[in-house]
């Protein structure tokens, strides 16, 4: 058995930061599926949000102002408390990351660069061209070889340890061996990212399965806001890779079939810099009503920046596209269409990270603290991975430190029990001779969350969609594993997965069949209007023997008063 | 329109076989499917023990590298178009733990030997450390290392020196070098200069061509020697 004061569970931003924080106050260990700095959140693109001022039109910028356009983009869902954490604090970890190395692109003065996102009021999110979360990926994981941290990759966690009510480790598959091992600790965090590949059509990587919720959820933590999900204006038609909302704010156009700017239509104002879900929904309608091409996608046009400035700015969605789309954006506009990209719900949790249950902390894409609400704005999510990872990493570390370390030789009975279970879990999967190809209902699974549970829903719709899903969970028990080996077994791991994202798929349907109003990206067309007076509230699924279980939490609000949501 | 393509794919499974062997399979393209989307083809519908890595199937994670008709290429990037023969195998010199999937660790740990993180010259400031456009533009290029392995695979030297550090490494260690952040080119210089390091490289250019991030290691690594040999110069001007 393996010991440490705390495991960190996924390598990404938010896994990463807290883990160099939680070493300060013991040992800590990282466990990931893959080498941290292949974690999804070198994917991101566009920037990270800091009221800096560095930008000549946001030298009236303030950490309020963010909070404020962070609530507003919420359509007042976030946690105001929270909000005003995140967004004072941001200035420090931005600066942090630049102390660490990371290359931002520059000013003339020679400052941290910043550009215009949607749903900001300044120019205040803080980029490295169109690739800055590989660079602070890449610049926090050569901090953690500095550190020489402890990471376990190729580990697929399975199940949390529950010992005396409390979170006191992991089991995981190591993919490599195909050996389940049982990890011990005081405290451990999720830092695990979202479940994009629950929908047909996303940006995540491949690996974003959101099993870490699942995981935290099983073990009697509740999820929050799961009907929340955002869906990303501009994904390159054919393979849904993003094409950042930086293009727009470089001053890339959008355009339908007749080569209109059609958001003059949807947000006179804010233009294409309007918040992702009112440019989803726009793009959504667009399409519906005959404007788009071949009723399935419309054109990002950044011709008119000139050569240069695509060059400069935007040099990774230009290869991009020219590689996966055989566009050059230089030349053409590059086909379009909205897809599922980020995961505002998640495991329940405060502005520490510590869930509801004793030990068991959360930050990053697979938490909701919340400072999202029912709408993140672009760039506050890097903004989130590193402001709750420090502060989850700070909170878990002395909780553990307060336990004091147990004896490593000893395999606690709990630990004992849980790896025993998993080992039969996988032996009976392996042995089982089903009729069903798990990828086969995998793939029912995104279709149909994509179809009914996506940008514009619908009482008809969502209510077919829980019976389907529950259908799949009950023909998941006919899943058949072809390959019986042990070493690098996919076949089992994305089995594993499976079962998380039906669990999952079903909390938010739930979430967002009872939710009978529109609230950021979750719009009702048979209740298309925001109703506070019924839901100013979160939502909370439980996991129970019976079943999910719905509930309610309140919302804190500080400073803003919930209002009329225009741009 | 679908069409078909013929997938040869390197096979070994260490519980089960004692010598690799290609297996062929035929894969129903759509328009549009790259080589990684041909291999979950393959695992989904032909074969589930098939073993290879992903992650984020858009060319910047660096999971994907493999052999791909005959280059070191990352397979979410390589286009089926009009292909109508794949052929793979795992990236080269690094031990096969099973089908595409090698063992990494002697690539980390040659790029974890070069000290790779910003060792600043100076104490940190309250804001941001000052850096002009024209100072970042100097490292505009090696940071874009996804730590893919290509160039390493590539490299000639590498075949026949399993222990020369390789482009990637190098590159990381001009990356840093060349940061006008950083404090610490004399240590940094004299890690890359030993028995294994810059004075391998025979700038045969292997890596250039098959970096999917368009990254020339053989200029970071010839900047290396450039400073290396200055620095001797001047030592050996001040010491005569
Ligand atoms: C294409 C794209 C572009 C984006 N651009 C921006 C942007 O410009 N600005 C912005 O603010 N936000 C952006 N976002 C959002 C942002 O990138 C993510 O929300 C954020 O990076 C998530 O970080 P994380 O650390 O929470 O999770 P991740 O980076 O996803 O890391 C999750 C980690 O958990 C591990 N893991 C998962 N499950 C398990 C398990 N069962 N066992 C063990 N390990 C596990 C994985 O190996 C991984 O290391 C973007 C998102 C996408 C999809």
């Amino acid at each position: 058995m393996f010991y440490h004061s705390v495991l960190v569970i996924g390598g990404g931003l938010a896994g990463l930061r807290a883990t160099l924080e939680a070493r300060r106050f013991g040992d800590v260990a990282v466990l990931s599926l893959v080498p941290p700095f292949r974690s999804h959140s070198g994917a991101a693109q566009g920037g990270i949000n800091a009221a800096l001022g560095n930008h000549p039109e946001g030298k009236d910028d303030s950490w309020e102002r963010h909070a404020f356009d962070t609530v507003k983009g919420s359509d007042y869902l976030a946690d105001q408390d929270a909000v005003e954490i995140m967004c004072r604090e941001a200035p420090e970890r931005v600066f942090e990351m630049e102390h660490w190395g990371t290359p931002f692109s520059r000013t003339a003065e020679g400052k941290i660069a910043q550009r215009p996102f949607g749903g900001g009021g300044f120019p205040r999110t803080c980029y490295a061209a169109d690739e800055t979360g590989h660079v602070l990926l890449h610049t926090l994981y050569e901090q953690a070889i500095k550190a020489r941290l402890t990471v376990y990759e190729e580990r697929q966690v399975l199940s949390l340890v529950i010992e005396d009510g409390a979170c006191r480790g992991v089991i995981a598959l190591n993919i490599v061996t195909g050996e389940v091992e049982a990890f011990a600790a005081e405290s451990v965090i999720m830092a695990t990212g979202g479940y994009g590949r629950l929908y047909s059509r996303t940006t995540n990587s491949l690996i974003n399965s959101g099993l870490g919720m699942a995981l935290a959820y099983w073990a009697g933590a509740p999820l929050k806001d799961m009907e929340f999900v955002q869906f990303h204006p501009t994904t390159l038609y054919g393979t849904n890779i993003l094409i950042t909302e930086g293009a727009r704010g470089e001053g890339a156009y959008l355009l339908n079939n007749r080569g209109e700017r059609f958001m003059k239509d949807y947000a006179p104002e804010a233009m294409e810099l309007a918040p992702r879900d009112i440019v989803a929904r726009a793009m959504e309608t667009e399409i519906e009503q005959g404007r788009g091409l071949y009723d399935a996608y419309l054109l990002l046009d950044m011709r008119h920046l000139g050569k240069e400035r695509i060059l400069e700015r935007l040099p990774t969605i230009r290869d991009i596209a020219i590689n996966f789309a055989g566009v050059d954006p230089v030349s053409e506009p590059i086909p379009i269409q909205p897809g599922q990209h980020y995961s505002m719900g998640g495991i329940d949790c405060d502005a520490r990270g510590q869930t509801p249950l004793p030990g068991l902390y959360a930050a990053g894409e697979c938490a909701c603290v919340s400072v999202h609400g029912a709408n993140r704005l672009g760039g506050n999510s890097l903004l989130e991975t590193l402001a709750f990872g420090q502060r989850a990493g700070e909170a878990a570390g002395r909780y553990a430190q307060d336990r004091g370390k147990r004896n490593p030789g000893d395999t606690p009975l709990a630990h004992g029990v849980a790896l025993k279970a998993a080992e039969e879990k996988l032996d009976g999967l392996i042995k089982w001779e089903g009729r069903e190809n798990p990828h086969g209902l995998r793939q029912e699974l995104t279709e149909l969350m994509m179809d009914k549970v996506g940008i514009f829903r619908n009482k008809e719709d969502l209510s077919q969609a829980l019976a389907q899903v529950g259908a799949l969970k009950v023909r998941f028990q006919q899943t058949s594993i072809r390959y019986k080996g042990k070493t690098y077994n996919l076949d089992l791991a994305r089995t594993l997965e499976l079962e998380g994202m039906l669990d999952l798929a079903e909390a938010i349907v739930a979430g967002a069949l009872k939710r009978e109003e529109s609230r950021g990206s979750h719009f009702r067309r048979d209740f298309p209007q925001r109703d506070d007076a019924r839901f100013l509230h979160h939502t909370l699924a439980r996991y129970t023997p019976q079943g999910l279980a719905l509930g309610e939490k309140d919302v804190t609000i500080t400073r803003w008063p919930p209002e009329a949501r225009r741009y | 329109m679908d069409r078909q393509v013929a997938f040869r794919v390197f096979r070994f499974d260490p519980q089960s076989d004692s010598e690799p062997r290609f297996d062929t399979f035929t894969v129903e393209a759509r328009e549009g499917m790259n080589v990684l989307e041909g291999l979950f083809y393959i695992l989904e519908n032909l074969d589930g023990s098939l073993a290879f890595r992903f992650s984020c199937r858009g060319a910047v994670c660096g999971s994907c590298a493999m052999f791909i008709n005959g280059a070191y290429r990352l397979a979410c990037k390589t286009m089926l178009r009009d292909l109508k023969e794949v052929t793979i195998s795992p990236l080269g010199h690094l031990p096969v733990i099973k089908d595409l999937v090698v063992d990494m660790r002697p690539f980390y740990r040659k790029y974890e030997s070069i000290l790779p993180y910003l060792l600043p010259a100076s104490e940190p400031p309250l804001k941001e450390y000052p850096q002009s456009p024209k100072q970042r533009h100097a490292i505009n290029e090696m940071i874009d290392c996804i730590l893919c392995g290509c160039c390493h695979a590539a490299c000639p030297i590498v075949w026949t020196n399993k222990d020369y550090l390789g482009p990637a490494a190098l590159t990381k260690a001009y990356r840093f070098v060349a940061d006008s952040r950083d404090g610490a080119e004399n240590e940094r210089l004299a890690l890359v200069s030993g028995p294994d390091g810059i004075w391998r490289c025979h700038t045969i250019f292997n890596c250039h061509e098959v970096c999917p991030k368009y990254i020339n290691p053989t200029y970071s690594i010839q900047q290396l020697k450039r400073m290396a040999i200055s620095r001797r110069l001047h030592f050996w001007r001040k010491n005569k």
